[in-house]
């Protein structure tokens, strides 16, 4: 009986687990314990996306203490709206205003890590494509339809899809996209991996941004739990202690 | 400094109850001495209970209770409020944790016999703290007023409706609006915060009464109170509450407390299931998400309302499948208590019911497909024939005889 319990126990997560996860999803692999890339991707968030998407919850100068960043630099490389460091990071761009350049008003970023995911992050802003019938020109894999254009293009360069023709079990013929390419094959190699480069720092600062307490969580947790065994073994022994006596 | 203390004692017990109270409860309240890993769950409920409540205060101190703020408030809480991250984590996840000890107690009951006479009132008064701690839990969960906790409580809301001639009103009553809103949230802060926890503590304290009255049951479902007394004046399997099992259940706190840190610190959303991805996007009345599912704790009943493609038979399959765990001290007619005793029979639909209670809540996070929704109406009937076939399974069942003491 008790088996039977524990082995439907120890199955469930295996089901759980079955079906989740995309074909497409990249793993991003960050890690927020790398200064040096956060501090990378910090600048990139504030050059190339506080434009149009606000932090509303992160302050600059939060940012400069758990980066280590100076003040001068948080200023310097981080603050274009505002020039107060107690700030968080706000825009100018009204929602109103949003809705009427790209259809729909760019998304607060402060916790996107955390609704989308860092892996979601990751591949969707590898996948952007040139795609002539949006009136921006470019789709994404991700995001189909995507309102945003490819802010980082210039970083990138423009990817242009790669179309299979396939066959179905009725025979109908289908274009399928299996891949993305670079117009521009130039250093392909190099420009590829530097990007890629680019995009970790970039969702590394977006999943710090997302939960800022997370380092000193992870760092606290490590005392905790170690007090808590030596409660344990405490605990323990007043129990045998005084359970002696029972029997 | 001794005489102090036992004048100030002599002094309030002449105005209060207060050694007759301690010997009551804990000096001389006669538990039976075999309690095993089971019977952890009822003191940890109770150390669940007070960690919402203190850290419940700390979180309603920073909290906005606006729909225009609250998404941002429980932000500032993470970022701005010194290890505000660490109370919130504790109340959302101790949320599911209250859950965890609250199932495995009642599990130990289904196990035991714990509900059979004379605890049938103790069982019922259970019954009625997990039914507050349901309301309590859903209360709560639209408080962050994310996705998921708005759409939750519209789907939830919305079931009200489905009851004919008044039901449209009584959502709305329950609501304040015709949709849920700013009001909405309002009111149910002020439900959350007020008025369950001082239903639930009124129902705790009902509980602890009920089981001090009548006597803990015990893995053998012996009655130890109707065995003689030792010298010492204690039943003979019996032990003392304080100091035995104070010293033991700390040990079980500490157990807990180690694995409840580890969620905390190293997987505060345990992949989704304690914090849902999609309640960090703030509620969007306009954009109904794809796929809309109550947090682990509900969805062995989520499963069973949508098997049912009626809604209103859905509701009340739902409705009647926490209903008839309140007949269980009337449906068990075996002769014996414990699983222990009890045969093949029993064992076999108690193994039966475990797999349908994981099955829908397995079931109850899928996107219902056909294949699913089929799975998922087997696995009601077999909740709903645990109980209503136990009056015959349960006096069919080979039972073995029962000994005068307690085995361990």
């Amino acid at each position: 009986m008790k088996r039977l319990i524990l082995a439907t126990i120890l199955l469930l997560p295996a089901l759980a687990f079955a079906n989740i996860g995309g074909p497409l999803l990249e793993q991003a692999h960050t890690d927020i314990t790398n200064k040096a890339s956060l501090q990378e991707g910090a600048k990139l968030f504030a050059n190339y996306c506080l434009g149009c998407h606000s932090a509303n919850y992160m302050r600059f100068e939060r940012i400069g203490k758990d980066l280590g960043f100076t003040e001068e630099e948080v200023k310097q490389s981080l603050m274009y709206t505002t020039d107060k460091i107690g700030e968080t990071m706000k825009i100018a761009l009204t929602p109103a205003d949003g809705v009427t350049w790209f259809g729909v008003a760019p998304p607060d970023l402060s916790v996107t890590a955390r609704s989308r995911g860092v892996d979601w992050l990751y591949t969707y802003l590898l996948t952007f494509y040139l795609d002539p019938k949006r009136p921006l020109g470019v789709n994404n894999l991700m995001f189909k339809d995507v309102a945003m254009p490819h802010v980082l293009w210039e970083r990138q360069g423009w990817q242009a899809p790669v179309y299979e023709t396939v066959k179905d079990a009725e025979g109908q013929e289908h274009q399928v996209l299996t891949k993305l390419e670079l117009v521009d094959k130039t250093n392909e190699k190099e420009r590829v991996e530097k990007y890629r480069q680019d995009v970790l720092n970039l969702v590394t600062f977006l999943e710090y941004m997302g939960e800022p307490a997370k380092l000193e969580r992870q760092r606290l947790g490590i005392w905790v739990l170690l007090y808590l065994f030596i409660f344990l073994i405490v605990a323990y022994l007043l129990k045998r202690e005084y359970w002696k006596d029972i029997h | 400094m001794n005489n102090l203390l036992t004048a100030t004692l002599g002094w309030m017990d002449d105005r209060f109850p207060v050694s007759q109270w301690w010997n009551e409860h804990l000096a001389h309240y006669y538990a039976p001495k075999n309690f095993n890993f089971w019977y952890y769950f009822g003191s940890l409920a109770i150390l669940v209970l007070v960690i919402q409540l203190v850290t419940g205060i700390f979180l309603a101190i920073n909290y906005k209770p606006d729909a225009t703020l609250a998404f941002a408030s429980v932000e500032y809480i993470m970022r701005d409020v010194e290890y505000g991250w660490l109370i919130r984590y504790m109340h959302a996840i101790g949320g599911s944790f209250f859950f965890i000890a609250v199932y495995l107690h009642m599990f130990r009951a289904l196990l035991y016999g714990s509900y059979r006479k004379p605890r049938e009132l103790l069982w019922i008064i259970g019954m009625f703290i997990y039914l507050s701690l349901m309301a309590e839990s859903f209360l709560g969960y639209l408080l962050p007023w994310g996705q998921m906790s708005y759409w939750g409580a519209q789907v939830i809301i919305s079931l009200f409706s489905a009851i004919p001639y008044f039901g449209e009103d009584l959502a709305i009553w329950v609501r304040g609006d015709f949709v849920v809103s700013d009001i909405t949230l309002n009111r149910f802060f002020a439900y959350h915060v007020v008025s369950m926890p001082i239903i639930l503590l009124g129902l705790v304290f009902l509980h602890i009464i009920a089981l001090h009255h009548v006597g803990s049951n015990n893995p053998d479902g012996i009655e130890i109170k109707k065995q003689p007394k030792n010298e010492k004046g204690w039943y003979l399997d019996g032990i003392p509450f304080h100091p035995y099992y104070t010293v033991k259940d700390i040990v079980g706190v500490a157990v807990f407390m180690i694995i409840f840190a580890a969620a905390i610190f190293y997987a505060p959303e345990m992949g989704g299931y304690f914090l849902e991805q999609n309640n960090f996007f703030p509620a969007n009345p306009m954009q109904t998400p794809q796929h809309i599912e109550p947090l682990w704790y509900f969805t062995p009943f989520y499963a069973i309302l949508r098997a049912i493609p009626n809604k209103l038979m859905g509701v009340i399959a739902m409705g009647a499948s926490i209903v008839v765990l309140f007949l269980l001290p009337w449906l068990d007619r075996s002769p014996v208590k414990s699983i222990r005793y009890k045969g093949i029979l029993f064992k076999f639909a108690l193994f039966l019911f475990v797999i349908s209670f994981l099955g829908l809540g397995y079931l109850g996070m899928q996107v219902p497909t056909a294949t699913f929704t089929l799975m998922s109406q087997i696995l009601s009937v077999i909740y709903f024939a645990f109980f209503l076939l136990m009056p015959f399974y349960s006096v069919w069942d080979k039972t073995k005889p029962v000994p005068e003491r307690l085995t361990d």
